[in-house]
């Protein structure tokens, strides 16, 4: 049996006032169960990141209800909740704090723990073992002194010192080359193996949801308007704006400009 | 004949200590008339620089070294920089950096800003002559004229983009320079964009295109000719079937091996990772630049400074041609 780690209900956010309204997110549902990896993927200003938003506790819907773990998001602390749910951005440059070297980051992720474990330094050590970065190399490298793919990989290593039940995973892979992608992704995959953490992946790069996900979500205008099996949504997608949406990320078998 | 023809043009970045940043370091290529030209490799390679320095420009801290750049008679390495925006810019070369929405002004409507950047150009020209030519091109081009008399907080991305290009192509240049014209871009406003690039290259307002990004995926579409880059070189240059479906350099190899794409069997492709990281472009750089990431890199790659060769029908910079 598939266990339910997290549930939106019924969730919307709006933004704006009464006379220039948007509804980001338009009422949407979803389960998100453990150990797995969902993909969101839609262009931009479709809501994926407004419901990201919202799962992290960054922003208030303006309806509906959430659950993690079956109890409603609000009734923890936030502490308490994001030591079980964490998150990767597109651009770690701008979610560091310039003045903190590597190692201050890090240690700094153990304030999340009311009993932080003693061996902080080793762990550290261990995690950016995980990333494949030399704790000698990079440590006291402050966020500039980085490059582009070694920020993201520090972003990781906090990742796996919190080891988060749920992690989301903002476009992480969209501001790096393609071949340092790949060695992201297979860190990201790692944590689910390892950890059995879900990962709610977004992307408006379907061939990366196939790739990396179990099953898709595609939004459009706020919506969840098909859901499934990655393998299914990709080659037989039900939905006009999926069909579309595929037809406009370019292959390399088929004709792409007709 | 070439319309643009490049010869191992080194164009350097100078730092405050003195030292030397040899971001394009000996690149030669030819654009014909009829040429789209796709350029790829990893961020840090180059390829926004050989942009910038093939359109002519060069802002401090980067410097010409040395090589050559014709462009309809004139060498744009010599030419005064006054002339080069009077008589070049626009008329017979675009450049297209990658945030070109940018440049559109917030404060005033796209016609307004067309009047102003074309009036630079052609003085003569008076402002009813040229929102006439603006309404024809965009109307010709599948793009609505109600544009331009929008503001740019009024348009989308896409739409920002597309409208920087069809500005930009106005004066109908013989080359267009776009350089990740698509990357801030989500799937769909991509393909828009680069629907108009071929769209002008196909209706013959622009004669040739070096089309610059990092998305191999792309280029399979648009381009008749790659090549890829790597620590300020060319390492392989050939045709599109020949890059995409038959790399030979190790690195070329790597690229295409990394794409991820929305077809079958993708889940389960091992997608190829390299080890380290390019080297530093202020070094004086012996032998293969690629060696330390090369899986199949010996000695003699390591110390001998290797030539591009002809391989295939193709140019590569490899000892062993790729073929190991």
């Amino acid at each position: 049996m598939k266990k339910v780690l997290f549930k939106a209900r019924d969730l919307v956010r709006e933004f704006g006032t009464r006379k220039n309204r948007t509804v980001a997110v338009d009422h949407i549902n979803f389960e998100i169960y453990k150990g797995e990896i969902v993909s969101l993927v839609g262009q931009s200003g479709s809501g994926k990141t407004t419901t990201a938003r919202m799962i992290l506790r960054l922003l208030k819907p303006t309806g509906g209800t959430m659950e993690f773990e079956g109890e409603d998001i609000e009734a923890k602390r936030k502490k308490e909740y994001w030591r079980k749910v964490q998150a990767v951005f597109q651009d770690p440059y701008s979610s560091f704090n310039q003045f903190f070297s590597t190692k201050k980051v890090l240690l700094d992720s153990f304030k999340l723990f009311d009993n932080p474990s003693p061996e902080k330094e080793a762990l550290v050590r261990e995690a950016l073992k995980a990333v494949n970065l030399r704790y000698e190399e990079v440590a006291e490298k402050y966020p500039f002194e980085l490059s582009g793919g070694q920020r993201q990989r520090v972003m990781i290593a906090r990742i796996h010192l919190l080891k988060p039940k749920l992690l989301i995973a903002d476009e992480p892979t969209s501001m790096i080359d393609s071949i340092l992608r790949s060695s992201i992704l297979e860190l990201l995959l790692n944590l689910r193996k390892e950890e059995r953490s879900s990962i709610v992946f977004i992307t408006h790069d379907l061939g990366l949801a196939y790739y990396v996900s179990d099953r898709i979500f595609i939004m459009n205008e706020g919506k969840i308007v098909e859901r499934g099996e990655a393998e299914r949504v990709i080659t037989d997608p039900e939905d006009q704006y999926t069909k579309r949406l595929i037809a406009d990320v370019p292959n390399l078998s088929e004709e792409w400009i007709t | 004949m070439a319309i643009l023809e490049i010869r191992d043009l080194k164009t350097y970045y100078q730092t405050r200590i003195g030292e030397k940043v040899r971001a394009v370091d000996g690149v030669s290529f030819e654009l014909h008339d009829g040429e789209i030209l796709g350029i790829a490799g990893e961020s840090g390679c180059g390829k926004s620089t050989l942009a910038m320095s093939v359109s002519g420009l060069f802002p401090p801290p980067l410097r010409y070294e040395s090589g050559s750049i014709m462009l309809g008679g004139y060498d744009l390495t010599k030419i005064d920089q006054k002339k080069l925006r009077k008589e070049i810019l626009g008329k017979k070369l675009s450049y297209i950096p990658q945030s070109a929405m940018n440049a559109l002004n917030p404060t005033i409507k796209i016609k307004e800003f067309i009047t102003d950047i074309l009036k630079e150009h052609n003085p003569e020209l008076t402002r009813e002559e040229i929102l006439d030519l603006a309404k024809k091109r965009f109307e010709s081009l599948s793009l609505s004229p109600k544009v331009l008399n929008m503001y740019p907080v009024e348009l989308s991305g896409g739409m920002k983009q597309r409208t920087v290009v069809a500005v930009s192509t106005l004066m109908d240049p013989e080359v267009v320079i776009a350089d990740e014209p698509t990357s801030a871009l989500d799937v769909s406003s991509q393909k828009e964009v680069i629907k108009l690039i071929k769209e002008l290259f196909e209706k013959r307002v622009v004669k040739s295109v070096v089309f610059i990004t990092h998305e191999l995926p792309i280029l399979k579409h648009i381009a008749q000719k790659i090549a890829i880059m790597y620590a300020g070189e060319f390492v392989e240059v050939g045709t599109m079937e020949q890059i995409i479906f038959d790399p030979l350099h190790p690195y070329s190899k790597a690229l295409m091996n990394s794409i991820i794409v929305p077809e079958m069997g993708i889940k389960s492709k091992m997608l190829s990772s390299l080890p380290g990281a390019p080297p530093d472009l202020r070094e004086i750089l012996l032998g293969c630049r690629f060696a330390e990431r090369c899986p199949h890199a010996t000695d003699v790659c390591r110390k001998e400074p290797i030539e591009m060769k002809k391989v295939d029908g193709r140019l590569v910079r490899c000892w062993y041609g790729g073929h190991k």
